[in-house]
């Protein structure tokens, strides 16, 4: 996999996560993007792991975020003119807002027309469970993967 | 540093949202200021605390005995209220957000006091709101003046809420006074508490998350036979048929227990309390009513006094 000069590199993946991450960040490949994908190499860490490759696109800080929810392990390096200028561990925040809807209809924050945001706390990070902070609804790592990636 | 704070500064101004909003102290003070209003109401001389004031009575859910005590309370200190009760009468029928109408309510109102199906409303509401607001009941989830006045209603019948064994029954999954009890009794050292419920009404998890956390001793069953003797609180609630998402499953579980005299004879405490939130549908039969159990009357008068003491210390009327 060669190196690239511009973009993210997304590192220690959980294996088989790859593509789940790619779609979170809303990358279909129909961008025009070049993006290089590698499933279940070996890793020191992690056993099996998959890497990410992004040119040209730099991670803002809601979109770690929502990788942190299905690939807590992941490290973020934002590479500028071939050098790792940047490299960060994707970091759950104690409040998870604006990226997951409560599963409860009767929860506040699906009722039609309110300017809500749904907002999660952090019960635990590992394993990972969200609590509503609305209706106290809690989700499980499963709910958040189905979720998020789709049965 | 709220710990060291006088719980008479810490009620000012408060939301109330959930029981575990509150410590067991402001509880107690709360207690203490309840049984000032009850004795103040019995000698017929309730000062007028809070003369000015306008509170809000936003029930968007029908409501008979919350809102009335919050109503009786509120003019018995010498405050006005404003408000409705169901949608249809006001511009949420025209298609007003939940936003806008506590934000004209809380332009009118020093305090609002807001029922509502959607659970987390009172917590939208008090984001968006300036004025303190107090949940009187939101969906399925939280009802903390119920829990408040239930509390009360244990310490006057026993002189304590530690100590004591707990049976709560009935509907623990979409009830929202069984749920805040149980959350209520975690602030307190219950001996034990026992969650009786048909398996699909069983109590949800984020509140028998918070029963594991405080260490509370606790069975869940379905058999209120088998732990009925060991009991001084047995706590019954109704079967929340508006909250079912699916009325077949209301049909499996609708009159599958029922607390009645000869039941309570034969195997409970004679010490033993019977609370109830009301309104029952057929879970006590009345012939309970007149028994030395029966508490849920008492238990309802009990939120006037309650109430009074919970808007009194918000408004910083009450030390």
């Amino acid at each position: 996999m060669r190196k690239i000069r511009e973009g993210t590199v997304i590192d220690h993946i959980p294996a088989g996560r790859a593509l789940a991450v790619l779609k979170i960040l809303g990358i279909s490949g129909e961008e025009g993007l070049r993006v290089a994908v590698v499933m279940n190499v070996e890793s020191r860490k992690l056993g099996k792991k998959d890497i990410v490759k992004i040119e040209n696109r730099h991670l803002r800080p809601e979109e770690v975020n929502k990788i942190a929810l299905i690939a807590p392990t992941a490290t973020i390096n934002i590479v500028k003119d071939y050098d790792v200028v940047e490299k960060k561990r994707v970091e759950l925040p104690s409040v998870i807002e604006n990226i997951l809807r409560c599963p409860n209809p009767t929860c506040i924050t699906r009722k039609p027309r309110e300017p809500i945001k749904p907002r999660f706390r952090v019960l635990s990070k590992n394993p990972l469970r969200l609590q509503c902070v609305y209706c106290g609804t809690i989700l499980t790592a499963e709910d958040i993967v189905e979720q998020l990636i789709g049965g | 540093m709220s710990e060291t704070k006088p719980d008479s500064i810490s009620w000012l101004s408060r939301d109330v949202v959930s029981i575990l909003d509150f410590s067991r102290s402001e509880l107690e003070y709360l207690f203490d200021a309840a049984t000032w209003m009850k004795r103040r109401l019995r000698e017929g001389s309730v000062p007028r605390l809070l003369g000015g004031k306008v509170i809000a009575l936003a029930f968007f859910e029908p409501s008979t005995r919350t809102r009335l005590s919050f109503e009786t309370a509120a003019k018995r200190l010498g405050a006005e209220t404003i408000g409705f009760t169901g949608e249809e009468a006001i511009s949420v029928a025209k298609g007003e957000n939940l936003a806008d109408t506590i934000r004209m309510l809380d332009g009118y109102a020093d305090a609002i006091v807001i029922r509502h199906r959607y659970e987390g409303a009172a917590l939208y509401a008090a984001e968006v709101a300036e004025h303190p607001v107090i949940n009187a009941g939101d969906g399925k989830q939280h009802h903390p003046t119920q829990a408040m006045l239930d509390l009360f209603t244990v310490k006057e019948l026993f002189g304590a809420i530690d100590g004591l064994v707990y049976g709560v029954l009935g509907d623990l999954r979409y009830g929202r006074a069984a749920s805040s009890f149980i959350l209520a009794l975690t602030l307190f050292k219950p001996r034990r508490v026992y969650l009786v419920s048909p398996p699909l009404l069983r109590a949800r998890d984020e509140v028998l998350e918070k029963l594991r956390e405080a260490g509370i001793s606790y069975e869940e069953t379905e058999s209120l036979e088998e732990v009925l003797g060991e009991l001084d609180v047995l706590y019954v609630t109704r079967i929340q048929r508006e909250r079912f998402p699916d009325p077949s499953e209301y049909e499996k579980v609708k009159g599958s227990y029922r607390v009645t005299r000869r039941l309570l004879e034969e195997r409970a405490k004679p010490e033993l309390k019977v609370m109830h939130p009301l309104p029952r549908v057929d879970e006590i039969s009345f012939d309970v009513d007149d028994t030395r159990y029966a508490a849920y009357f008492l238990q309802a008068r009990n939120g006037v006094p309650v109430r009074m003491a919970l808007l009194a210390l918000i408004f910083g009327a009450w030390r």
